[in-house]
């Protein structure tokens, strides 16, 4: 079966391009369609995950859903592919629908595996309350694999890349500026995340969770309300009106644990809890569990941990 | 301006999330249905707000049965002028949307909004669908939105940061935090809601693309493992090699 694996090179290879190739390996031959100014010779290290060939647009940067749009699908007709995967960043949240219906194509979005033995793929529903397995009616799919659902494998070697000219056309969407934060490891694709809420008293007070961060080289992240009280942007608000994340360490200190948070962190493989309160509800969604005060425990912690990466970890 | 914005239903955020039919639907024994909140909170308060500054109509819709109309009516009374139902049971996102599009094309509007996502599936998808479907630009989790005649600018979340952008109206936006504020609805829109116009509207044919088989709960965590506060040594050394994630 031919599988094509859109990636978003933009700002170099990061594990979650990695992730979605191997993901297309396991369904079948892989051709990758990025856009934009990656060398060849790092679209090549594709392969090293499975990709047989990279297709990259040069014509233009990938800002915009609708030229993105109509390069996938010239892609995909030219490789004849059946089957077309994302992962479940921003760009994929705006493309992948468009793509759905210009190719008439079924949409999974937020699927967390492969497709199993029924030919169902397994994706998040209720904010991570459950799980749907969901089947396509159409004569093609798309997947968009929600970042650190599955473990990168290396079993191949460089592949070719060549140019393509997916037709872009004209842009619907004008970019004025953006604005990144520097250095800061996007939430969504983080392996590791420390989280506080409002234990934490005051803005004054995040060095602490910041430390820790530092040390483990981890995402920081936050409860809603010390979102909307203006504490922490509300990039790092997680919950089920904020982000979903999965990552495979969640830290979380001062916070009480109330339904709509646990919705957005429960698919985090291992969660640490740190409460001054025996009886908050977020022990019974923990791992490990420290009754504590985070003012004490934090920098605890943080110092525990430089010493464990010191010793060479 | 004239501005659709689509809403949808979701079970209440505190509802015990359960299936039956042999896990094929969900259980909506004693839940309770709220507006879903990126809708509510962000999209339809925006409209309104632009509306308020600038004048115009906002026209809520949304694809669901008679029994919806309870959720339809929730959500005038936050404002809008009136609402539209399209008839149908919404099986999958692009049902949903070529319904709206649809209804969109016929009756043209200069944008269109929805929440960035739903919080009973998820799936960020119908925004886009309606944005192709109506060949216009789609601006997607989208933070602010500023109106200057037939250009908007925005600020929409990217990968790890923030964009400013333009778009020309007629344009499709999805909404999130940072778009407006949420409203309580009084009683004088409560009354008001009960009398605005709700028109019903039949469904158009479209193929159904995808299906939710069934549904399966995550397995229950094992009891949580106590730490001495003053021991976080030991917590690093289960955390790399018993958890194995460090
Ligand atoms: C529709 C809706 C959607 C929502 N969506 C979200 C969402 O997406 N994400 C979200 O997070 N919330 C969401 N909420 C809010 C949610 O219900 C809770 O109110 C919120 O998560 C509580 O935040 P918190 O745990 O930081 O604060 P609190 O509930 O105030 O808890 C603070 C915790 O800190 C502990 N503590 C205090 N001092 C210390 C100390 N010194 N050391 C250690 N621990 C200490 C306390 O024991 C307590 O457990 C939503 C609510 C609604 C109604």
């Amino acid at each position: 079966m031919s599988v094509l694996v859109y990636i978003n090179s933009k700002n170099g290879l990061h594990k979650s391009a990695f992730e979605t190739v191997t993901y297309g390996k396991k369904l079948g031959d892989v051709t990758v369609i990025t856009t934009g100014s990656l060398s060849a010779d790092q679209l090549s290290t594709l392969g090293n995950y499975g990709a047989s060939k990279v297709l990259v647009d040069r014509s233009v940067e990938g800002d915009d859903d609708q030229q993105l749009t109509r390069i996938i699908a010239s892609a995909a007709d030219a490789c004849s592919a059946i089957t077309i995967i994302f992962s479940h960043d921003l760009v994929a949240k705006a493309v992948a629908p468009r793509l759905s219906v210009r190719l008439k194509a079924g949409l999974i979005s937020g699927a967390i595996n492969v497709p199993s033995a029924d030919g169902t793929v397994p994706v998040n529903v209720f904010s991570g309350k459950a799980f749907g397995h969901v089947k396509v009616n159409a004569s093609r799919t798309i997947i968009s694999l929600l970042p650190n659902s599955i473990q990168p494998q290396e079993n191949g070697s460089a592949c070719s890349v060549e140019d393509f000219n997916g037709n872009a056309g004209s842009a619907g969407v004008r970019v004025i500026s953006t604005k990144k934060p520097e250095g800061e490891i996007p939430l969504p694709e983080a392996e590791l995340v420390v989280s506080a809420g409002r234990g934490l008293k005051g803005p004054e007070n995040w060095g602490l969770v910041e430390d820790l961060a530092a040390a483990l080289g981890a995402a920081t992240a936050c409860s809603r309300p010390v979102a909307d009280i203006g504490w922490r942007p509300h990039h790092e608000h997680v919950g089920q009106t904020g982000v979903a994340i999965r990552p495979n360490l969640y830290i979380a200190a001062g916070i009480s644990g109330a339904i709509q948070h646990l919705a957005g962190v429960n698919g985090s493989k291992v969660i640490v809890v740190i409460n001054t309160d025996s009886e908050a509800p977020f022990f019974k969604a923990a791992d490990y569990g420290v009754i504590g005060d985070a003012f004490e425990v934090l920098p605890r912690l943080t110092e525990a941990v430089k010493k464990f990466r010191s010793s060479g970890h | 301006m004239k501005i659709l914005v689509c809403i949808s239903k979701s079970p209440d955020t505190t509802s015990k999330i359960s299936f039956t039919e042999n896990s094929t639907k969900f259980d909506e024994n004693g839940v309770q249905y709220i507006v879903n909140p990126y809708d509510e909170w962000y999209a339809l308060v925006r409209a309104l707000e632009i509306k308020e500054a600038n004048g115009g109509n906002v026209t809520i819709i949304s694809v669901g049965s008679a029994g919806d109309e309870a959720v339809i009516r929730k959500a005038l009374a936050i404002g809008a002028d009136d609402a539209v139902r399209i008839d149908a049971d919404p099986t999958d996102a692009y049902f949903a949307a070529m319904q709206i599009a649809e209804y969109a094309k016929t009756n043209g509007f200069d944008l269109v909004l929805t929440g960035k996502e739903t919080i009973n599936y998820n799936g960020s998808q119908v925004g886009g669908m309606i944005a192709e479907a109506l060949d216009q630009p789609f601006v997607s989790v989208a933070t602010k939105m500023d109106v200057n005649g037939t250009t908007l600018t925005l600020e929409r979340e990217i990968n790890g940061g923030i964009e400013v952008v333009e778009v020309n109206t007629p344009a499709v936006v999805s909404c999130a935090k940072g778009m407006a504020e949420q409203r309580i609805p009084n009683m004088r829109g409560i009354m008001a809601a009960r009398t605005k116009p709700l028109q019903v509207v039949a469904a158009v044919a479209v193929d159904q693309m995808t299906t939710y088989v069934n549904y399966t709960m995550p397995n229950a965590k094992s009891a949580c493992k106590m730490i001495d506060p003053s021991n976080m040594d030991q917590l690093v050394e289960l955390l790399h090699n018993e958890a194995k994630v460090i």
